[in-house]
């Protein structure tokens, strides 16, 4: 809109200076320390994927967006793109990599009308479709090289065509060591990130410091990453309490897996998560019950993606049943 | 009723009012058994014999059709060819008469056909009703087919089994399951009503 123009509007008329443009890009700006852990982690590999990804969320919003290739100006797509890429392995072949990421803006924000419309989270819609069309290749992790240059798997696998990754170079998650070999992972590589994962979900110090400068900022809603976390953490405590030989301890359970990264930059993504305080802890909870029980109970090893969408699906009946009463209304009577 | 000629009676069901794309009809087999294009033939064809079958047959009964049991008159007419069909499917292709599995017998359900026997086959001539169960079933072959194509193609790489990029290629395994089928019906739909609007756009404009 142009500030030049006299525009009639209804009150309020305080003016803040935050505004969707500075919102999003504070956020991608959040984002940076979560990036160079992950090429400090990874190396190059790490750029390349993130790179793909971003450029694979800005290609249908350039092309097929309501406002043409104006629609990138706010930076959504690209914190889509970037959000994807970190939830994605190292070795991921890039046209994987690209082709989540217009998926995640194509069918998981434009047909639903861009910015603001969608139901699901853009960025975890991705990796949704790319987990159910490569389930191999999304679950592939390759085991740390010594080189820091090397690449990680077979980045440039040419478009449509598998990768070549050699069987012996994989390498399982905390989470997967976990749930099929039944040995755990040190807590302090955990929170320090030195560990095999996606890109950006390894740190989760990192993270966590990122979440808590937005926070400050109120470019993002505490409560929704508080609550998950704090669910999961009594929640798995609890269980780990009651066997602590099948359960993981909860340090564990915080610190695996993408659960810091979805916590804390997924789970609060304005357009899909609810308006109202309290919404946003029954939200909150949901999914840190969601994901402990995926985990624990179900066929994967790692529920954070799941639980955000199915939680996401649910927002519109939170929104509805934590809408705050009208000031000085009262209960409808009954009528004489 | 209004008057039609035997050749909009034909092409009507082709395309402008294609029962998949546009009526929104039979979409239970259009989205089970499009994982490829030999299944979708397949049961594209079943649903044509069907089709054109029960069509000609309720146009020449009509004047012995009771109006209060009307429906389940079609209904077990239509059952009558939908077992000619399975039979022959089970003798001639048993291979693809057990990929389709239940979905030979739900043709008996498939709402397209039922439709057309209500709203047009009971009210117009043998020839007529013949001309339009050919265009309507030939319109649910096409959405099939397309639906077929582009899931085979992503999905597995192939067409009618055959590979067309070679053994390297990475199959979209999301494509041949349940959702690839509700993902290519609403692309294909979305296309499709981009293109109509671009045409609408065109006239006016």
């Amino acid at each position: 809109m142009n500030a030049s123009h006299r525009i009639v509007t209804a009150s309020p008329h305080i003016k803040a200076a935050d505004d969707t443009p500075t919102i999003m890009w504070s956020v991608v700006a959040s984002l940076a320390p979560v990036v160079a852990s992950a090429v400090y982690f990874f190396g190059p590999s790490a750029l390349l994927v993130l790179a793909a990804s971003v450029a694979g969320a800005l290609a249908p919003e350039a092309l097929l967006g309501n406002r043409g290739a104006r629609s990138l100006r706010d930076g959504s797509a690209i914190i889509t793109g970037v959000l994807l890429g970190l939830t994605l392995p190292p070795g991921i072949p890039l046209w994987m990599a690209f082709l989540g990421g217009a998926f995640g803006i194509g069918f998981g924000k434009l047909v639903y009308g861009g910015l603001g419309q969608n139901v699901f989270n853009p960025a975890l819609l991705g990796r949704a479709f790319l987990q159910a069309a490569f389930p191999v290749a999304i679950t592939t992790w390759p085991a740390a090289s010594k080189n820091w240059w090397a690449l990680q798997g077979d980045n440039f696998a040419f478009p449509l065509m598998s990768p070549k990754v050699p069987d012996a170079l994989s390498g399982a998650t905390p989470l997967g060591l976990m749930k099929f070999e039944q040995t755990s992972t040190p807590s302090l590589d955990l929170i320090l990130g030195s560990t095999s994962g996606s890109l950006g979900e390894t740190s989760g110090l990192i993270i966590l410091v990122c979440g808590a400068y937005l926070a400050a900022r109120k470019h993002l809603e505490w409560r929704i990453p508080a609550s998950i976390l704090a669910t999961v953490a009594v929640f798995s405590a609890i269980l780990y309490a009651i066997d602590s030989a099948h359960y993981p301890s909860p340090v564990f359970a915080l610190f695996s897996g993408g659960l810091m990264l979805g916590a804390v930059f997924m789970a609060t993504d304005m357009v899909t998560s609810p308006v109202t305080h309290r919404g946003c802890w029954i939200f909150g909870v949901g999914i840190g019950l969601l994901v402990v029980t995926i985990r624990l109970w179900g066929g994967l090893s790692e529920g954070v993606m799941y639980a955000i969408l199915l939680m996401n699906a649910l927002v519109p009946f939170i929104n509805r049943a934590t809408q705050p009463r009208t000031f000085g209304a009262l209960e409808a009577e009954s009528k004489p | 009723m209004k008057e039609t000629t035997g050749q909009e009676d034909l092409l009507r069901g082709i395309w402008r009012e294609n029962p998949v794309l546009i009526q929104m009809l039979g979409l239970c087999p259009a989205l089970a058994v499009t994982n490829n294009v030999e299944n979708s033939l397949a049961m594209a064809l079943a649903t044509l014999f069907v089709l054109v079958g029960s069509s000609l047959l309720v146009s020449l009964c009509k004047r012995f059709i009771p109006g209060e049991i009307r429906i389940s008159v079609y209904i077990l007419i239509i059952a009558t060819f939908v077992t000619v069909a399975d039979l022959t499917l089970q003798a001639v292709v048993p291979e693809i008469h057990k990929a389709l599995g239940a979905f030979i017998a739900l043709i008996v359900v498939n709402c397209m056909i039922l439709g057309r026997q209500e709203a047009f086959a009971s009210k117009r001539p043998p020839g007529r009703a013949l001309l339009d169960a050919l265009g309507t079933g030939a319109g649910f072959a096409i959405a099939l087919v397309m639906l077929g194509a582009v899931r085979e193609i992503l999905g597995s790489g192939s067409f009618l089994g055959v590979s067309l990029f070679g053994p390297s290629y990475e199959p979209w395994i999301v494509m041949i399951l349940p959702p690839g089928g509700f993902l290519t019906l609403g692309a294909l739909l979305l296309c499709l009503a981009w293109w109509q609007e671009r045409q609408e756009v065109k006239v006016s404009g």
